[in-house]
């Protein structure tokens, strides 16, 4: 029950739709962060704008809920002014891969000793269900009503060659893995990146024969393939069936890192 | 006290470090380079913090995080730069962040003139981001208020909790004069967050007191419309009328305390108002036709904008007023008196000469 001692409870109800997968990434999130021993005083969760970006308003410690795309910019300013302070940013696709990708991308190249945990709905949330970057092809959205015809951004594979220390991939099904990887991606010193793949049952599921909560938990579930088995079958050139994706551990690795605690 | 030979840009970072600056965000643009390359060189040695970002946008988020940690902060930029603040000037405005933001005015729009000055963001400064705000803009007009009124920005900053924007141009910029530097500069520090009020709960005095971050006050921190908890209320009508006319108020109630002008031949019943470099034509035209008849007032406070200046110069029949741009601040001006009040535009990157000042005037007496 740590969410308990982390949630800013007279913020509730939050705004969550029912079914939302964000709020088992923030629970996971407050866990590693609780595991970690980090207190309250000395943690700051930052976040840009979208469904995802409002977890930080419903944590009980410092927040900046800042402006679209731009968390990664607004963490470099505060971490690197005050090294003693622990920073979370929560972002989304939307808010990381498209308008904010090129903070990404620097975030990563600077190393700068944050863990960005990435809630990718493949959807714009907020604003009623358009395409993202991460949008797969075919999918319904408002704004692709004859389906998604644009190739998809792999957040993982860009983090890694933009230089993160720690990059991991999981989903709102793999609780125990993700949390784990969050812990990592906070212990790690350096740019941390944990995209979590989240059901959006509102405005995803409902255009994609997707709906009901379950059957999105389990698309999650059944397409998700170890990024070790993924990359095997990738260089034996092995067919992988279609809307499979990798999770798991895509780099753990300690170049020299920006902001660091002294 | 010491004396010493600076380039104008060099003399605002140096005011900069004076006044306790320990964050800089920015990225390169002419013609306000020589401000980040200084405070890269002197930053690191006094313990502070230079990042060059990988954009605007990035700087100024930067210098808003850098805030909220307890850093005096700033960025220095020019018009292309400057369109891509706006963004995140609006959040400093909202979220009540003290920050300071240089502009070494060049030639635009767009692309424009990068190595030529111009006045060209005057309103840009004091609406360019949306929604309704004030904010306060200072210009300098030599290299000696290069370092005084980059000091006075930092403090109407912290005082006010409100982004301040140093308006200089690229004649003011890049021209080297000496100057003296004080040992010590006066300095107004924020306020903390007394017991007992909420975050964003305003004193008396219209401004709420700042937390920074780490001090155990759990400061909820969002461009969202909010309530004194800092907590959104984006929906509620009186919420939102009741912040935004104390954003504004709290600048704008204090128009005339903030003004800081010279006054000269006030009996005049032709007045000069400039600010910025046109101010050093003006003064080389009183210089040149001496007898009282020519009257000045030199702004340096140019938002918010105190009518109060002009009955400075009761007798004034014509108010003229030189700009490196199309009539901005006469605009104003004009807003504020029946008095008829004549702009004297030039643009192209060159300054007003005395001779097209004299020839202004004699247009219109």
């Amino acid at each position: 029950m740590t969410y308990r001692d982390w949630w800013r409870e007279d913020r509730l109800p939050h705004i969550f739709c029912p079914g939302c997968g964000n709020g088992t990434i923030i629970n996971c999130t407050l866990e590693a962060v609780d595991s970690m021993g980090w207190e309250k005083d000395d943690t700051v969760f930052i976040s840009g704008i979208g469904c995802s970006s409002r977890a930080s308003g419903y944590i009980s410690t410092d927040s900046l809920h800042t402006t679209h795309g731009r968390a990664i910019p607004f963490a470099t300013g505060v971490k690197l002014t005050n090294r003693d302070l622990n920073v979370v940013v929560f972002t989304g696709d939307g808010d990381m891969a498209a308008i904010g990708g090129n903070h990404l991308i620097h975030g990563c190249r600077r190393n700068i000793d944050i863990t960005v945990i990435c809630m990718n709905n493949y959807i714009y949330g907020m604003t009623g269900g358009q395409g993202s970057p991460t949008t797969p092809a075919g999918a319904l959205t408002t704004t692709t009503p004859y389906g998604a015809s644009e190739p998809v951004f792999n957040i993982c594979d860009l983090a890694v060659a933009a230089g993160a220390n720690y990059v991991a991939r999981w989903t709102s099904y793999h609780v125990k893995e993700l949390r784990e990887a969050i812990k990592t991606g906070l212990e790690t010193p350096g740019f941390s990146l944990i995209e979590t793949l989240v059901q959006c049952p509102t405005n995803f599921g409902r255009r994609n024969k997707l709906r009901n909560v379950q059957d999105m938990i389990d698309y999650l579930r059944k397409n998700a393939m170890l990024v070790r088995k993924y990359r095997e079958l990738t260089e034996n050139h092995r067919p992988i069936p279609e809307g499979t994706f990798a999770v798991g551990e895509f780099v753990r690795r300690s170049k020299p890192a920006m902001g660091v605690k002294e | 006290m010491k004396t010493e030979f600076l380039l104008g840009n060099i003399a605002c970072a140096e005011g900069a470090l004076a006044a306790g600056c320990g964050f800089f965000g920015g990225y390169p643009i002419t013609p306000s380079t020589e401000v980040a390359e200084h405070m890269a060189r002197a930053l690191p040695k006094r313990g502070g913090t230079f990042i060059q970002m990988e954009d605007e946008i990035a700087s100024m988020a930067s210098v808003i995080g850098a805030s909220w940690a307890g850093a005096r902060a700033m960025t220095a930029t020019s018009g292309p730069g400057f369109s891509l603040m706006m963004e995140n000037i609006g959040y400093a405005v909202m979220t009540e962040t003290p920050c300071v933001i240089v502009n070494i005015q060049r030639g635009g729009p767009s692309t424009g003139q990068p190595t030529l000055a111009a006045q060209g963001d005057m309103l840009q400064c004091r609406f360019g981001s949306h929604g309704d705000y004030s904010i306060v803009a200072i210009s300098p007009s030599s290299v000696q208020e290069m370092f005084d009124l980059t000091v006075r920005a930092f403090n109407i900053s912290d005082m006010l909790r409100i982004p301040v924007f140093l308006m200089a141009d690229e004649s003011i910029g890049h021209m080297r004069e000496s100057i003296t530097i004080p040992e010590d500069v006066e300095r107004t520090e924020r306020k903390g967050l007394k017991e007992g009020y909420r975050p964003f709960e305003p004193e008396d005095d219209m401004v709420p007191g700042f937390s920074v971050f780490g001090s155990g006050d759990a400061v909820p921190v969002t461009g969202l419309t909010h309530n004194d908890n800092g907590y959104p209320d984006a929906t509620n009508y009186s919420t939102h009328d009741r912040l935004v006319r104390r954003l504004y108020n709290k600048v704008e109630s204090r128009r005339h305390e903030l003004a800081d002008y010279d006054v000269r031949n006030p009996e005049a019943e032709t007045v000069f108002i400039s600010y910025g470099a046109p101010s050093r034509t003006v003064m080389q035209v009183l210089h040149d036709h001496p007898g009282g008849d020519i009257g000045h007032l030199n702004i340096r406070t140019v938002w918010p904008f105190s009518e109060k200046m002009l009955e400075e110069f009761p007798d004034a029949k014509t108010f003229l007023v030189p700009e490196m741009n199309l009539g901005q601040i006469s605009r104003e001006i004009q807003r504020h008196t029946d008095i008829d009040v004549v702009p004297v535009s030039k643009l192209g990157g060159e300054l007003h000469t005395p001779g097209e000042l004299v020839k202004a005037m004699g247009a219109v007496i």
